[in-house]
């Protein structure tokens, strides 16, 4: 089972070090992470994305609050929040026609493109990652240079 | 607000906290606080080792319910205490260390004697704090006694940069403080209190299990009234050992890989568990899937992440286990519920008890291990507290030392620290020093921290020392013959030390006891003993702990003597 869960913590440093440390040394994995400070300076939010059957799952909420150090801990319903990710990849392209065809391809993922050479080109997407897999799929034809990923980031929608 | 140093302040807010003793050994990062103690009024005791500092400070820990306070100097002196504060840790053991730490600017240089010591000790500690600057440090001293001692006790780490203990600042002590992400305590959970009470009214074969938590919490009068209104056998883990009066009718003892035969027996026909403050650790409960899908489980913790971690459980009540364990007391009180001893299920007990207690085979010679810790325990006054170290002579007084006043008996069941027993004995001491304390050991777990001695003797810590001699390391040796064919490797301690002439080279009285006489007179002349006292007594090295549940077996296979 795929898991987002969102963590809020203090402001401080090492919180990091700390929470991927629980990860290992609880045996769990991390599938991705992002960070960023929220509205108030005094918290971090940290988005991790996890695989684990229930109750792994379960465990890891139930170790990350008992963190000191976390605020606030949510295990995110994928059906009722609006998540999130920003990937860039640079491709090959040998003519004109890759750079349109990607360019096409790039705006049916409602992608952004840069740095257009004449050899490379890269896109800037930012999207679900289902919907990045999708487009790497249909990018690796191109041939795939480089890619870099934030990792998941969301948020609840009001109501849920 | 006064001006002072961090160091001073350090002292101060220790003092503040009711500290009276400091278990520990100086070096150059921590000079600024050490020169702190010829200006206050706390005891330093001296130790030899930072490892056996922690261990002291652990134990005096456990028997006060008070943070132990450890001191140790940085790079070396910080990670000797690790393993101090990892055994405190995996016990729940409530427990504050100071660490010196190189000066900020120098942090992160490889200075001189520097370690990272928030880092490595991140996994093994409840929380951890580096002040930065010196203002800093009364409240972090107040934090962290707070959270060591509060809900689930733990080992907190304060790691102090030199020039935070040198230099001057204005210095507020707050009564007051907040920490947004920590909750300790839940109200008792009435509803899940009422529904365990159904639960273990409505099943056939009900059991009390009673883990480390229900010593930690005292929750030993709530734990009786319930066992006795409901007539329900008690049986506790290792770590739960002594929670209940271990010559009291409905007592079994402890389950385990070494749990009394009666206590595993029942614990695996039981239909109906009440597990008070107990992770299911794997040397308690075996292969729990054997049993577990008959077995209802009703698991109180005051850590709601134990709850499922190693066992699916049917009800939880999340909270402080003797306020719990007081609600389900008035409700009964309330319902005018009393049960009487004619069930089934108890008879049953009673009958497997009985006959467990006349039937199970002991080593036959004069000083076998059982006639030795029977003899202990019919020595000893019932307060005395007991600490153990880590192997079979720990198994032999899980089995055959009954606790009888509960909160007596001590030992390092998490980690499994060899050379834990006697410097925790000699902190158990110093917060108990009305009653006698003992570390029941082994020779190879008391050579570890045997230089601990120096401190029992020049400190006037008069503790006993039982050293069961195998002249081995008895356990490995046993499962060595058990699983490895008798291939003996790494084993033999080849007679050395002599312990008697050990422990009169450090001033203390060695006494060794080769019969029982002996053994009964040795152990009378260190109760009178105004030095600490050694008494090594000589066993059987061929004798094995049993009875024995291999790991990854389940408790009702148990290899019982032959």
């Amino acid at each position: 089972m795929w898991s987002i869960l969102s963590v809020v913590v203090e402001n401080k440093p090492g919180i990091l070090f700390k929470v991927t440390h629980l990860f290992r040394s609880r045996n769990f994995n991390i599938d991705s992470i992002s960070v960023g400070i929220t509205d108030n300076p005094n918290y971090s939010k940290m988005t991790i994305t996890t695989y684990g059957d229930e109750k792994q799952v379960e465990q890891i909420v139930k170790q990350l609050d008992k963190m000191i150090d976390t605020v606030e801990v949510k295990h995110l319903d994928e059906h009722k929040t609006v998540f999130r990710e920003l990937c860039i990849f640079k491709l090959k392209i040998a003519n004109a026609n890759d750079s349109m065809e990607v360019n096409k391809l790039a705006n049916a993922y409602g992608g952004k493109v840069h740095d257009v050479r004449k050899d490379s080109i890269m896109v800037e997407l930012t999207s679900t990652p289902d919907q990045i897999k999708a487009f790497e799929e249909l990018a690796k034809p191109f041939g795939i240079i480089d890619v870099a990923r934030t990792g998941v980031t969301a948020l609840q929608r009001s109501g849920a | 607000m006064e001006t002072m140093t961090g160091a001073k302040a350090l002292m101060t807010a220790m003092e503040k906290e009711g500290v009276k003793e400091v278990f520990g050994l100086p070096g150059g990062a921590n000079l600024p606080m050490y020169d702190e103690f010829s200006r206050c009024d706390i005891r330093h005791i001296l130790t030899r080792h930072e490892q056996s500092a922690a261990h002291m400070a652990d134990g005096f820990g456990r028997v006060s319910r008070k943070p132990g306070v450890c001191f140790a100097t940085s790079g070396p002196g910080a990670t000797n205490i690790l393993t101090g504060i990892a055994t405190a840790q995996a016990d729940s053991s409530p427990m504050v260390a100071v660490t010196g730490q190189v000066p900020v600017a120098m942090i992160g240089k490889d200075a001189f004697q520097e370690s990272d010591i928030i880092g490595m000790a991140n996994p093994v500690v409840k929380y951890a704090f580096q002040p930065r600057t010196p203002g800093e440090v009364p409240e972090m001293v107040k934090k962290g006694f707070y959270i060591a001692e509060t809900g689930r006790p733990g080992p907190v780490l304060i790691d102090v940069p030199k020039d935070v203990q040198q230099n001057e600042s204005p210095m507020d002590f707050p009564e007051e403080f907040k920490i947004q992400g920590y909750h300790p305590w839940y109200d008792p959970d009435m509803v899940a209190c009422e529904k365990a009470i159904e639960m273990l009214l409505n099943s056939e074969k009900p059991i009390i299990l009673a883990g480390g938590g229900t010593i930690i919490s005292s929750a030993f009068a709530e734990l009786q009234s319930i066992a006795e209104t409901l007539m329900i056998p008690v049986v506790t883990t290792f770590k739960g050992k002594g929670a209940f009066p271990e010559n009291h009718p409905l007592s079994l003892g402890p389950i385990g890989m070494h749990g009394h035969a009666e206590a595993n027996k029942m614990m695996a026909e039981a239909d109906c568990v009440l597990a008070i403050g107990t992770r299911f650790s794997d040397r308690s409960v075996g292969t729990f899937e054997a049993f577990e899908k008959r077995l209802k489980i009703i698991h109180m913790d005051v850590d709601p992440a134990e709850i499922g971690k190693n066992q699916t459980t049917s009800l939880a009540v999340v909270g402080d286990v003797r306020t719990s364990l007081r609600v389900m007391v008035k409700l009964l009180l309330q319902k005018a519920i009393r049960k009487t001893e004619d069930s089934v299920w108890l008879k049953h007990v009673k009958e497997t008890k009985e006959y467990w207690r006349e039937n199970l085979k002991i080593h036959p010679g004069e000083m076998g291990a059982a006639k030795i810790l029977r003899k202990l325990r019919e020595v000893l006054p019932k307060e005395s507290v007991i600490t153990t170290e880590v192997g079979q002579h720990q198994m032999w007084a899980s089995l055959f030392y009954d606790v009888i006043q509960p909160g007596t008996f001590f030992s390092s069941t998490g980690l499994g620290t060899m050379g834990w027993g006697f410097p925790a004995s000699i902190g158990a001491k110093v917060a108990r020093p009305d009653v006698p304390v003992v570390d029941i050991a082994g020779d190879g777990s008391f050579s570890m921290t045997e230089n601990s001695l120096a401190t029992a003797v020049l400190e006037d810590i008069p503790v006993i020392v039982f050293v069961l001699n195998n002249s081995t390391l008895g356990m490995v040796a046993q499962w060595q013959r058990t699983f490895y064919d008798r291939r003996m490797v790494g084993v033999d301690q080849g007679g050395c030390p002599d312990y008697v002439k050990l422990a009169e080279s450090y001033g203390a009285q060695g006494i060794r006891a080769q019969s029982m006489d002996e053994l009964d007179k040795a152990i009378k002349s260190a109760l009178s003993s105004d030095v600490a006292t050694v008494i090594d007594i000589p066993i059987d090295p061929e004798e094995d702990v049993l009875p024995f549940v291999a790991p990854g077996t389940s408790l009702s296979d148990m290899i019982l003597p032959s």
